[in-house]
């Protein structure tokens, strides 16, 4: 968990000289300084001389196919594991490769240090050869990047870039090192104190703002706390789950927010907003309270913003000032982190009955449950709820992007905090393999599914030959409706069911998985599909399962664009 | 409402353009951004002048605050503060219209710091709208070419400065 959050770091104990090291040395140090235990990329000439460190280091080093699948990578492993991830790319075409990984990662706060390699200081401008404005491409989808030009700072370079990317929101971190930087020689101590005026997250709730928040939760009738990320990123769920009991107060998740309460409580009303749960949307339509926690009020949470949660006092509490009132008007701001702020707010909440207002949530959770049918082909909403209860809801999932996705988050059933590992904010189809590959590397012994869509695998399947390599026993299970589905979706409701470019037709898969080493297994017969996931789950090392289910599935409910939660179309679940 | 914003800064190559980027990428628009250095070597200091409701300025002040080489922001709103902004103005004054022209730069508290046979060039500073009424009273005689530096800007005596302070930290 990512709880080092206090100021400034200090240095660490004064070891021994590093006068004298080549750049390459010092930053090898750097890490070993930071507990890296895993760095994730792909080599070449601008980055020799780092690799050339990393070939005697202690730091295990995974070599991807493609730096995009790097990046997600150190992502899945920072996210399953609250710890740093760490991606290496080259100059050039390898920084631009990691881009859609740094914006993923920055859109979800996730903490990860990006290097990549850059030609020559003196060289820079010139169009040299591989040579890209690195920190001009990757400026707005990190929370920071800087280029080193001088040896003497890239110890306290780099260990800001840990520190920033770790603390407060956190977030990507890039650093660029030209080539005569790690190779040169270091003439003095190099220096490792951060120096950064400018950063000073606020981590501590102001008092009178949490007692304000509590009193207003106290005086509501029908309170809903609704969750994101942040709580997560935090490692606050016990408190919430605190808050939530004592209070009790009902608890709606985004989808980066799943897991921060147990699906198994009644309190739980799984996700809200355009494919949230309609007890879920009613609930948050008609609460005189709303309390979001971690979350930022995306449009795909809210829906049309003008009639979202019209009769609620809203309290926001996070940790980044700039999301308080950017999308809705906050009634009480609470700036700070998560984990400060819940537990010195549980000692002002009141144990209140609120079963009235639970009740209601019920009759909307019986009247509009989540379900599918089961006849005909394989529903992938079955495939995900069978893999829940076989895995006693117990796996790490990462998922692609797509309809599969909102099956995903919809019917795994979610237990506890950093199971999710999915792209919520930039919605990067590709990101589901090499994700969960990420996280294996972090949870050796967990179990680790990658619930694919035929379309988002495509992407980035090649990184199957990477958890091949390594022996890391990643699940893959593909969930192939034939279509780009959840465009194909838009596509029948709001544009005349003109198929346009969604149809997309798959090689097969466990042969392919085969080729590359894995085992692939394919089913497409209802009848066979417990046998398929049981046989997938219980094979040693990485496995392919390629599922063929309906083409025709919709995700509901559904809050068109432009519409209200209330509005949702609940279609076939009405 | 228009409104005067301070940001010290790191001068560090890169921060003009990550801060210029954070404008055009969130869609705000400024009517000017001056850089300059400060009496501290590793600092500068951003004058922005920007126009919005308030909403919009708050999320001006609070991304700006996000960024990581911004050390310090401080929004002039609420406080009293003087703002300076400097015009070099090349006008067309024929020897006929020569002293009418004087007159007006006078009247400003402007200099003449060059002239030719036709045109005079003007140097003159002040806060913006000073600047402006002078534009638009010497404009029927013919602007020639015409330079502004955009506003710098500094509050009134002590007790502004902390008031100022006070704002900052509340957010
Ligand atoms: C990199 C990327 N390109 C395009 C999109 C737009 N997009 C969103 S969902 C989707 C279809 C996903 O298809 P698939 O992975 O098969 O999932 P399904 O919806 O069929 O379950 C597309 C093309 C995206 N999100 N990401
Ligand atoms: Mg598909």
């Amino acid at each position: 968990m990512a709880s080092k959050k206090t100021g400034t770091p200090p240095s660490g104990p004064a070891g021994p000289s590093r006068k004298g090291m080549t750049g390459a040395q010092i930053f090898h140090e750097m890490l070993l300084d930071e507990g890296v235990e895993r760095v994730f990329g792909i080599i070449g000439g601008a980055v020799l001389p780092i690799f050339d460190v990393l070939y005697a280091s202690p730091i295990p080093f995974v070599l991807s196919r493609h730096e995009q699948g790097a990046a997600h990578m150190a992502d899945g492993y920072a996210r399953s594991t609250g710890k740093v991830g760490v991606c290496i790319a080259t100059s050039g075409p390898g920084a631009t490769n990691l881009a859609t990984g740094l914006a993923t990662a920055h859109m979800d706060s996730v903490p990860m240090v990006a290097f990549t390699g850059q030609v020559k200081s003196f060289m820079i401008g010139n169009d040299a050869f591989q040579e890209a404005d690195t920190t001009g491409v990757t400026r707005p989808i990190t929370k920071h990047n800087c280029i080193v030009k001088r040896i003497e700072d890239l110890g306290r370079t780099i260990k800001e870039a840990f520190h920033i990317a770790r603390t407060g929101r956190p977030g990507p971190v890039l650093v660029d090192l030209p080539v005569d930087v790690t190779v040169n020689e270091c003439p003095v101590e190099p220096d490792v104190e951060p120096k950064l005026p400018g950063y000073k997250p606020q981590l501590k709730g102001h008092m009178r703002q949490i007692k304000t928040a509590a009193e207003a939760i106290n005086a509501a009738e029908r309170p809903v706390l609704y969750v994101g990320g942040g709580v997560i990123v935090a490692g606050a769920s016990e408190h919430l789950r605190a808050i939530a009991e004592k209070g009790n107060i009902p608890v709606t998740t985004t989808l980066l927010g799943m897991g921060a309460v147990d699906e198994n409580s009644p309190l739980a009303l799984k996700m809200l907003g355009m494919h949230g749960t309609a007890w879920a949307n009613y609930a948050v339509q008609d609460t005189d309270c709303l309390i979001a926690v971690g979350a930022r009020f995306d449009d795909r949470v809210t829906g049309r913003l003008d009639t979202f949660a019209p009769n609620a006092r809203v309290i926001h509490i996070d940790v980044d000032p700039a999301s308080i009132s950017k999308n809705v008007d906050v009634d009480v701001p609470v700036v700070g982190d998560a984990a400060d702020i819940l537990p010195r707010m549980l000692e002002f909440i009141e144990p209140k009955d609120r079963s009235a207002w639970l009740a209601r949530i019920d009759e909307w959770r019986k009247k509009y449950p989540l379900r599918y049918d089961t006849d005909g082909h394989i529903k992938p909403q079955e495939v995900v709820d069978l893999l829940g209860q076989m895995t006693d809801h117990d796996a790490i999932v990462a998922t692609g992007v797509g309809q599969h996705q909102m099956w995903a988050a919809q019917f795994y059933g979610w237990r506890r905090p950093r199971q999710i590992i999915t792209s919520g904010g930039l919605g990067t189809m590709g990101f589901g393999a090499p994700a969960a590959i990420g996280a294996q590397f972090g949870n050796p012994d967990k179990t680790v599914i990658d619930i694919d869509g035929d379309g988002s695998f495509s992407m980035t399947m090649v990184e199957v030959l990477t958890a091949v390599r390594y022996q890391q026993p990643v699940k893959f299970i593909v969930l192939d409706n034939d279509y780009l589905g959840m465009v194909r979706q838009w596509q029948e409701l709001f544009y005349g069911r003109r198929y346009s470019a969604v149809e997309h037709p798959c090689p097969d898969w466990a042969a392919v998985a085969e080729g590359f080493g894995a085992t692939g297994l394919r089913v497409s017969e209802r009848s066979e599909l417990g046998d398929a996931l049981k046989q997938t789950l219980e094979t040693d090392g990485p496995v392919v399962l390629h599922v063929h289910v309906d083409p025709d599935e919709n995700v509901y409910p559904m809050v068109a664009v432009g519409k209200g939660l209330h509005e949702m179309d609940l279609g076939k679940l009405a | 409402m228009r409104h005067v914003i301070s940001a010290l800064v790191r001068n560090k190559p890169g921060v003009l353009a990550h801060i210029a980027g954070m404008f055009a990428a969130r869609g705000f628009n400024i009517d000017s951004l001056v850089v300059g250095r400060t009496e501290d070597a590793e600092l500068s200091r951003m004058t922005i002048v920007a126009a919005g409701d308030e909403k919009v300025l708050e999320q001006i002040r609070k991304q700006l605050g996000k960024i990581i080489d911004v050390v310090k922001i401080r929004d002039f709103a609420e406080v009293d503060y003087v703002e300076r902004d400097l015009m070099l103005c090349r006008v067309h004054a024929p020897p006929e219209k020569r002293s009418e022209v004087v007159d007006i730069v006078n009247l400003f508290r402007g200099r003449v710091v060059d002239v030719a046979r036709n045109s005079l060039l003007v140097e003159l500073s002040g806060p913006e709208q000073k600047v402006e009424a002078f534009v638009d009273l010497i404009r029927p005689y013919g602007i020639r070419e015409l330079a502004r530096t955009g506003v710098i800007a500094m509050p009134r005596g002590a007790q502004a400065q902390r008031r100022a302070a006070e704002r900052q930290t509340t957010e």
